[in-house]
């Protein structure tokens, strides 16, 4: 009896299907043409063409985010993969699950500088947390599947795969389902210690002054992680703040919320950690825009790590009660735990805690005032988040000021809502983002929280918005400024505006139309409401121009080199507090 | 919280990994992409049925980096066990290198004489040249590689620090 043979094409399809995979954003070329042939050849994978593959990977990456699944993107050998550099690096510094098939030249070719050729293993071996060059179609099927296994297990992140031709196009009867497949050597801790659990519950219930400090992670390890998270939040009654990744980990309404810390986090969320006894860090990095200097953060707390990477754990700032494990497990224990001994706070401390809290509240840190027919940029994006908050929508953002005007006035009450490029800060990141989170949520709203510089990085896939209908709402903070570049500048280099000025802008409406998309220019405040009304309200994709002050900042700040308490509220902190030499050199 | 560390130590840190394509250079990208310091590496399959290979490495930095290190090295994946030989009880280490000194005259002699006192082996001669193979610790090696300097050294191949530890137990 002849027993089923596939191609090496057909086990990719077949693997992916397998894994439950639904779309995969891709770019064709000649080293993958067996994979594309075999893409035609079904309907259960759904291929998204992208105009350029770092947009492929940026899509797949917003399409993992928004659904907490794999990201699958497909590429081909030389300049594809290499194309899709920048994304893997984005996906990495932020944990993103993608899967990106590579293809390349035929084995026999390898290492002969051969058309198309690159070394894709050897470039992404930094850039990915795995990656595999499958050389026999005998270990495709398994490689396939542990590459999926490796993308989601342990703190997440890009694996690339890499396809010779002929090993695409060759033939064989095996094929491994997934149950049949189990890694040799990778087995992430998840349960965390549960000496160290007990130590920390019993830190915080004698915490005076504690804060919870929420990061990505925690969207990482699942719903239920945020759904436990608030309740052993709510149930202490202590402060929660979160990073930038961690927005919507925690209900950005809810009263216990001081916002998100760091460089432009809230006045009340910097002091919070700057003065906590106990701090419970929960899927957050201690990354550099977090800390300020280190050895001013936090000095009077106790310390409570809790992450699935060993290797956050003491690798910034020393911890006091580590626990390696994943978020969702400890949250879990912890509450219990906290639940069977009674634990309570102390009401007289919590008490006076919450004061200084409200105190810090009133100085209204992120307050502005909006007056005239000029928009003010913050405004804008406020009033956009007033406008759409109904919605529940997923929101994308590009990189600089209105990236952090968008964490500062928009609020998540949910978990993957919010994408945004954190580690790596990529500008381009959110329009192919926001095509990833569309094609995961036809009935959506889907929002990228633009600037005109960023916007211009990968504005190209505006046509794949446009050949698949995607109703895309893109919204361009445009200050014709690349403004965080000019507000460093004005702070740290004698306001000598080097290259940040935005020339030679498009016209955005006409650009819009000329892909079929729907343009709206806004330059008058007393416009605004009305136009974003009619831009959530248009069922296609709008690009929607706002014109805004040309040079306002950003506020509140930290500057690089500088503590917490050193914060800067406004342009009139900074003539009293100017910026140390050791600052500047920081980025 | 603990005080940032300053003091800076060295560690010899054992790995067992998968034998696989990349392996290596995984772990190279990974000290020299982290700015972390080698001293020494050598790796080599050590358990052909299962494919998996050993790499000692020397390394050294602050307690703190230490400690990164070793976390950085566990979480590569096809990292099955990492083991730091110096602090979780004692090993035996050993290097080997193959030191070649030419000459003639009383500096031969002499070269000879030194070679027997360290008990370096004799494994290829010619009237004007000796190959020595010694076997010891580094420190051990390096002295014996600055007598020969002033006698005709002219070429050194070092293989770089293997470790084992004491006792009944395995890695
Ligand atoms: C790919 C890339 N290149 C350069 C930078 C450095 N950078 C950070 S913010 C910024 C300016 C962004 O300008 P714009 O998109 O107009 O946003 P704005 O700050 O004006 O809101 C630049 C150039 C970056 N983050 N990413
Ligand atoms: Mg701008």
């Amino acid at each position: 009896m002849a027993t089923e043979q596939f191609t090496g094409a057909e086990i990719v399809i077949k693997a992916l299907k397998d894994q439950g995979v639904d779309t995969v954003f891709g770019y064709p070329g000649g080293a993958v043409l067996p994979i594309y042939d075999a893409i035609f050849q079904q309907n259960d994978i759904k291929h998204i063409l992208v105009r350029q593959e770092g947009g492929a990977v940026h899509a797949a990456e917003g399409y993992a985010r928004s659904t907490g699944k794999v990201g699958v993107v497909l590429v081909t050998s030389g300049p594809g993969a290499t194309n899709a550099v920048t994304g893997l690096t984005d996906a990495l510094m932020d944990s993103i699950p993608l899967i990106c098939l590579t293809g390349q030249v035929p084995t026999h070719l390898i290492g002969n500088d051969a058309f198309q050729e690159a070394d894709t293993t050897g470039i992404t071996r930094p850039c990915t947390k795995h990656n595999y060059l499958v050389r026999d179609i005998e270990n495709l099927s398994r490689t396939m599947h542990e590459a999926f296994y490796v993308a989601q297990n342990g703190r997440p992140g890009p694996v690339v795969i890499d396809l010779p031709k002929d090993v695409q196009q060759g033939k064989s009867e095996t094929y491994l389902v997934p149950e049949d497949v189990k890694h040799r050597s990778y087995r992430p801790k998840v349960d965390g210690e549960s000496e160290h659990i007990e130590q920390a519950v019993e830190a915080l219930s004698k915490a005076k002054r504690p804060i919870f400090y929420v990061g990505g992670g925690v969207i990482n390890s699942g719903n239920r992680a945020s759904e436990l998270l608030t309740e052993f939040v709510r149930l202490t009654g202590a402060p929660c703040t979160t990073t930038l990744m961690g927005l919507g980990a925690y209900p950005g309404t809810d009263k216990q919320f001081v916002g998100m810390l760091g460089m432009h986090g809230t006045y009340e969320a910097n002091l919070c950690m700057y003065n906590c006894d106990v701090m419970v860090n929960v899927g957050a990095r201690f990354d550099d825009r977090i800390t300020g200097v280190i050895d001013q953060f936090s000095p009077d707390s106790t310390k409570i790590h809790i992450d699935i990477d060993a290797s956050s754990i003491n690798k910034n700032v020393m911890v006091d009660i580590p626990i390696v494990g994943d978020a969702e497990r400890i949250l879990e224990k912890m509450l219990q735990i906290w639940k069977a001994k009674k634990h309570s706070l102390d009401a007289q401390s919590a008490k006076s805690w919450w004061k200084r809290i409200e105190e810090w509240r009133s100085k209204d840190c992120l307050g502005y005032s909006q007056d005239g027919s000029e928009i003010k940029p913050q405004h804008a994006i406020k009033r956009l988040y007033e406008l759409t908050k109904d919605r529940k929508p997923y929101v994308t953002t590009e990189v600089g000021q209105h990236q952090m005007w968008a964490a500062q006035y928009f609020h998540f009450d949910e978990p993957k809502k919010w994408m945004t490029s954190g580690g790596l800060g990529t500008m381009g990141y959110g329009l192919p983002a926001a095509v990833g989170a569309q094609i995961a949520h036809p009935e959506d709203l889907v929002v990228d929280v633009s600037g005109e510089a960023s916007f211009m990085m990968n504005m190209q896939e505006l046509g794949t918005i446009s050949q698949y209908n995607l109703p895309v709402k893109i919204f361009i903070v445009n200050n014709q400024w690349m403004g965080m570049v000019r507000q460093w500048q004005q702070l740290l280099h004698g306001n000598r505006h080097s290259e940040s000025y935005s020339d030679s802008l498009p016209d955005f409406v006409k650009l819009a139309e000329s892909f079929g998309i729907v343009g709206m220019r806004c330059e008058k405040a007393e416009d605004l409401d009305r136009m974003i009304q009619e831009m959530i309200d248009c069922p296609h994709p709008v690009l929607f121009d706002c014109q805004v002050t040309k040079e306002e900042n950003c506020y509140p700040m930290i500057p690089s080199g500088a503590a917490h308490y050193e914060m800067l509220l406004g342009p009139e902190d900074l003539a009293a507090k100017p910026i140390s030499e050791e600052g500047m050199v920081l980025v | 919280m603990a005080p940032m560390e300053t003091h800076i130590e060295s560690r010899t840190i054992a790995v067992l990994v998968d034998n696989e394509p990349g392996v290596l250079a995984r772990v190279i990208g990974l000290f020299s992409g982290r700015g972390y310091n080698i001293e020494s590496l050598t790796v080599t399959e050590v358990d052909v049925s299962h494919g998996l290979s050993r790499i000692t490495v020397v390394t050294s930095g602050t307690a703190q980096i230490l400690e990164q290190i070793k976390a950085q090295l566990a979480r590569l994946v096809p990292v099955h066990r990492v083991r730091d030989l110096t602090v979780e009880g004692t090993s035996v280490e050993r290097e080997l290198a193959l030191i070649k000194v030419a000459g003639a005259g009383d500096k031969r002699v002499e070269a000879l004489r030194i070679a027997d006192i360290f008990r370096a082996r004799v494994v290829d001669s010619s009237h004007d040249h000796f190959v020595f193979e010694m076997t010891g610790k580094s420190d051990k090696l390096d002295v014996f590689v600055d007598l020969m300097q002033p006698l005709g050294l002219i070429d050194v191949s070092r293989t770089g620090v293997v470790a084992i530890s004491r006792g009944p137990k395995a890695l």
